[in-house]
């Protein structure tokens, strides 16, 4: 944490229409640099172009953070029984607190659509599936016709900005379902099927869409790729630290006084994070209870903890968190926490396929306990209990969901034990015990 | 062949196997729900869970991960216990505990695997989840509350039926299993849910609250209700049959049997034969067997003597036929009941050739005149594992649904002649054609000879490959065949004749009206057709009431043993067949049952080889039987409904409801429980 990482400057920013202030339409997505003479930059070549953003040091967007040129490499170089490869962009961006996609998709498409592009060739993709989440109506709207405006400027389809590389955009709408977030799942919705998450192996790089090679990339990932070529692998590794690098969107909400969607240095602290783009915590800082600092999926963090720590990947691993999407949900003091991850508990509940044991069957007995907690209508022993019960869904399960629904109850046991036990034995004070015989 | 490391124990597995695999060829248990050898692996149970290394830190599910070189496994460790305990306890935790009450206990593997792997206890301080029944047709019987999600039912009926017409609705713990419009599932296969339901919410329907697994006596059989020969296992209480549930023999059934296997059962106690009859001024009047016997002695045959076989006769009880018939003087056998007369010179030519694990592997495949799911359901299983390896499939004949994508060229036998260039072109290319000849082309004049022409015309022999294959549907059919149970001229020559006695052996689908002049008599186990027309009744045994032999459409020889007695004063049929030679004064040369299987032993010596019975295929194609060819016309279908096949199912309840409601949509009301 010696590091002392500085703010981005505005000429620096990737994203310069993430606000809308201006339009998201083609002509002025060209005056903002997008698909500014794109023929070149596929001229870079397929294996350069993946060099570059290895270099780059640019790590997955979508919460994993999987270096991305090396998953691009695992992709076949060439076709050895007529198989083409696919390109399947992930816009199904439901994890709460999570809002940079849509603001990415519908303020500053062709950012993504000319990443699209840019990635697809570079893995020698056929076509790229853009999987829009079911409740972002406009933003599908948005999306269908910037890849309109695009194929009308002869972008995409045959012969692609004039590179002779073929490559076609489809969007596929979702229909509201977390799971299809996760890659699997999400080509299993795009085959037809039920969003239930495959198993792996065999991996989406050797079987994936139609058992085609596939690679999965979340919207940012994609969206950053154009730029990164363009102004350079060291200039996107400048920023951050080593093995974090890069520039990250992120999205913060709940008890500050300005939330927003703000494009910052990877590895920024916490604390300038809020000071400078969110007008502090909402009653200053020491009103700040906990903070959610990835998304719904990674444990909380204490204040105290996540003041100075700095927003990425290995900085918040090292609190025992992530940084997921980089939604930074903030709460301050006024919070109920167990209620807050309760009811993030009935979220992954709902949301859980219902392929898998542990899933199915612990999703619903967590919440369940969870709630019983939040009233205080438990007993002290069974907080040991459902921490149990999170150790046997978590790494049980065929997909992550079952760790995203494990780890902010942990979060919460350890770090707020007392708030839990203070309210059983309240409830356990103030009303007389009573014991069913057995 | 990687060679693995299973709890300290080195060892080489096959390439392709899974960790599962290895550890079970380790010699070590892993316990599975939703994983079967026969089904596609969905990897959802997560029960299967073992320590792999390297890998990542956490257990793996075994059943889906590849072994591979140098993988050292463990089955034994804290963290496989752990994970074992946890997903076995979130398994129990919205299960039902209502075993005492549950068709499935004593035979679950969630209890079993319960003792075995879970805690001790429950933890679990909620409201446990309630399911909605889903309706599922007359055969299945749901408990969706038991449910533990394992899709192993929906697997079955989309890749082994090919009826995907069970799956999984909602998601989460809401997820429920269910036929979506809740409409009888239409598969001849669907009874093998039960089977594969690792828990109680699929169950057998007409065996509800029947017995406990434990108070049945389990008895090896062969099934007769169609040529297959399925290999089950006739589970009895008393003198009663309660149910048939398949055995495993890969070579015939793999693990499935078809619904009338199964749910026959219950015809063996209805419309039975229980005394002999004697027919009085016209009419059937109980009588004891001497009386019934003296009858029988006081026609003056002068010789002319004729028996006709039933299509679920044993070898045995034919073999004794037979040799009554030539005791008395008689030459004339005929098992074909409805009237086919196809030529039997060469038994090869109306064999199962491919075999049935043979005609998996076939590449390219003409169906000629014959619905494979009706005729042998099992078959078709097998058509599907072909197609699923890249077959093609041409038919002739009456468009039906097989479950997959068949090239029909027309129903028209003229196109044998002339097959369109594609199809040629096809089998051309092959390297294991097959070619499958139904019902509806035996029944056929000239069709046989057709389809014996294309054997050299479509090349379907070649190297260790015999491509042509005749379908059978009566399980005594190629065993009455080896026994000379065929009268040129078929049942027609028979009834020219005229035979002046006539033994009918279960002989239920013969129009008896062409035999008014013989004195005909019955020696079978149900109420139907051949006791009606009959004079003399001599109540015989099912196939779960003797020990036999059978030889299935492949030619195979099998042997079943007896499961109970047959009731009343009925008496297995070789002994009755003997008794009455003594009365005849044409004693027959066995005294027991072993004696008799000796003498059919040395009559003809293939039915005393289990196995494949080889009929000679000749080597030179000219030397195949010369038969008219030149046919023209629709095929017919000869099985007008499935579930009515014989005499069995015709006195039960249950294929009854099948029929009515699967193939004449009836709708059923259901009770309320």
């Amino acid at each position: 944490m010696s590091d002392v990482i500085a703010p981005l400057s505005d000429k620096d920013r990737i994203f310069t229409n993430v606000y809308g202030f201006q339009d998201w339409g083609i002509d002025a997505a060209i005056k903002r640099g997008d698909w500014d003479n794109t023929k070149k930059l596929l001229e870079i070549g397929q294996d350069e172009i993946i060099e570059r953003i290895k270099a780059s040091g640019l790590r997955g967007r979508g919460g994993a953070g999987f270096p991305t040129g090396m998953k691009w490499s695992f992709m076949p170089k060439e076709s050895k029984d007529g198989r083409p490869s696919f390109l399947v962009i992930n816009a199904d961006e439901s994890e709460p607190g999570s809002c940079k996609d849509r603001e990415i998709i519908r303020h500053d498409p062709h950012k993504l659509i000319e990443g699209a592009l840019v990635a697809g060739f570079a893995m020698r993709a056929r076509a790229a599936y853009i999987y829009i989440r079911g409740e972002f109506i406009y933003e599908a709207k948005v999306l269908f016709a910037a890849v309109e405006q695009a194929y009308e400027k002869g972008f995409l389809g045959k012969n692609a900005c004039g590179s002779g590389y073929d490559f076609d955009v489809f969007v596929h709408r979702g229909a509201g379902a977390y799971i299809c977030g996760e890659e699997t799942a999400q080509i299993e919705s795009l085959e037809g099927k039920k969003g239930q998450p495959r198993l792996k192996p065999p991996f989406p790089a050797g079987a994936g869409l139609y058992g085609c090679p596939t690679t999965v990339n979340n919207v940012e990932s994609i969206a950053v790729a154009p730029t990164i070529l363009r102004r350079g692998s060291e200039w996107f590794a400048s920023f951050g630290r080593e093995n974090n690098k890069g520039t990250k969107l992120f999205q913060i909400s709940g008890h500050v006084n300005k939330p927003c969607v703000v494009e910052e240095s990877m590895g920024i602290s916490f604390k300038e994070l809020i000071d400078r783009h969110c007008g502090g915590i909402r009653g200053g800082w020491d009103n700040l209870l906990a903070v959610i600092p990835g998304g719904s999926s990674v444990p909380l963090v204490p204040a105290k903890q996540i003041m100075d720590a700095p927003m990425d990947f290995d900085g918040l691993k090292a609190l025992g968190s992530g940084l997921g999407t980089a939604a930074v949900i903030v709460m301050d003091k006024s919070t109920d926490i167990v209620r807050a991850i309760s009811r993030l508990s009935y979220f992954y509940k709902h949301e859980s396929c219902g392929q898998c044991t542990p899933c199915r069957e612990g999703t619903g007995w967590m919440w369940r306990v969870m709630e019983r907690l939040r009233s205080g209508e438990a007993d002290i022993g069974e907080i040991d209990m459902l921490h149990e019960v999170t150790k046997q869904v978590e790494g049980h399960t065929i997909c992550a969901l079952g760790d995203a629904a494990a780890w902010p109850i942990q979060g919460l046991i350890r770090h707020f034990r007392p708030e839990i036990e203070r309210r059983i034995n309240e409830n356990k004070g103030s009303a007389p015990v009573m014991e069913a015989a057995e | 062949m990687p060679k693995v490391k299973v709890d300290g124990v080195e060892l080489e597995v096959p390439a392709g196997a899974t960790v599962l695999q290895a550890c079970e060829m380790a010699g070590k248990e892993i316990p599975r729900f939703c994983y079967h050898e026969r089904l596609s692996i969905a990897g959802n149970c997560r029960m299967c869970l073992v320590e792999v290394k390297p890998g990542p830190p956490k257990p793996q599910a075994s059943c889906a991960l590849p072994a591979a070189e140098n993988q050292e496994i463990f089955t034994q460790t804290e963290m496989v216990k752990k994970a074992r305990e946890g997903v076995m306890e979130f398994l129990l935790i919205n299960h039902p505990l209502d075993c005492p009450i549950c068709d499935q206990g004593g035979e679950c593997d969630l209890q079993d695997q319960s003792v075995a792997y879970g805690r001790g206890g429950s933890r679990f301080d909620e409201n446990k989840r309630a399911v909605t029944e889903k309706y599922m047709g007359p055969i299945v019987k749901t408990v969706m509350t038991r449910c533990i999600q394992c899709t192993r039912c929906v697997r079955f009926a989309e890749e082994v039926a090919g009826v995907p017409e069970i799956g999984a609705i909602y998601r989460g713990e809401n997820m429920q299993i269910t036929t979506y419009l809740e409409h009888a599932a239409k598969s001849e296969l669907s009874g093998n849910v039960v089977d594969l339901c690792p828990v109680g919410a699929l169950t057998s329907k007409p065996y509800a609250f029947e017995a406990r697994p434990w108070e049945l006596k389990k008895t090896h059989a062969i099934d007769v209700m169609d040529a297959v020969g399925t290999n089950i296992r006739l589970d009895s209480r008393g003198r009663q049959v309660l149910r048939a549930v398949p055995r495993i023999n890969d070579d015939v059934n793999e693990e499935w049997a078809s619904d009338k296997t199964r749910h026959n059962v219950d015809g063996l106690v209805r419309k039975r034969l229980d005394k002999p009859y004697v027919r009085k001024d016209g009419k059937l009047v109980p009588a004891t067997w001497n009386e019934a016997f003296a009858a029988v002695a006081a026609v003056q045959h002068g010789g002319s003597v004729a028996a006709l076989a039933g299509d679920l006769l044993d070898c045995e009880t034919m073999f004794a036929g037979k040799a009554l018939v030539e005791k008395l003087g008689g030459t004339m056998l005929e098992g074909r009941q409805t009237g086919l007369a196809y030529d039997v010179s060469s038994l090869s030519a109306v064999n199962f050739n491919t075999t049935l694990n043979g005609i998996e592997t076939a590449d390219v495949i003409l169906l000629v005149g014959t619905n494979l799911r009706w005729e042998a359901p099992l078959v078709n299983t097998r058509l599907r594992k072909a197609i699923k390896k890249g077959a093609k499939v041409f038919g002739i004949g009456p468009q039906v649904d097989l479950t997959y994508k068949v090239e029909w060229l027309g129903n028209d036998a003229s196109l044998l002649a002339k097959l369109p260039q594609a199809v040629v072109e096809a089998f051309g290319k092959a390297a294991r054609p097959a070619m499958i000849v139904g019902g509806g082309v035996l029944a056929k004049d000239g069709a046989h000879g057709d389809t014996l022409a294309l054997v050299e015309t479509l090349g379907l022999i070649k190297e260790g490959w015999n491509g042509y294959n005749v379908l059978h549907f009566a399980a005594a059919r190629m065993g009455g065949l080896m026994l000379g149970y065929a009268t040129q001229g078929g049942i027609k020559a028979v009834a020219a004749a005229s035979p002046k006695l006539l033994f009918s052996l279960g002989a239920d689908e013969v129009d008896y009206s062409a035999f008014e002049d013989s004195f005909k008599v019955y020696i079978g186990h149900h109420g139907d057709k051949g006791a009606h027309a009959a004079d003399v009744i001599l109540p015989g045994a099912s196939y779960a009431e003797k020990a036999g032999t059978y030889v299935n459409l492949e030619g195979r020889v099998q042997r079943g043993e007896k499961a109970v007695f047959a009731p009343g004063d009925a008496r297995e049929d070789w002994s009755i067949l003997r008794a009455l030679s003594e009365v005849l004064g044409a004693t027959l040369p066995f005294d027991s049952f072993e004696q008799l299987r000796a003498e059919m032993e040395k009559a003809v010596p293939a039915l005393g080889q289990i196995g494949l019975a080889d009929y000679g295929w000749p080597n030179n194609l000219k030397d195949l039987p010369s038969l008219p060819t030149g046919a023209s016309g629709e095929f017919g279908s000869p099985i007008k409904d499935f579930y009515l096949t014989n005499a069995i199912c015709r006195a039960s309840p249950t294929m009854q409801q099948c029929s009515a409601e699967l193939i004449h949509g009836e709708t059923f009301a259901e009770a309320a429980e």
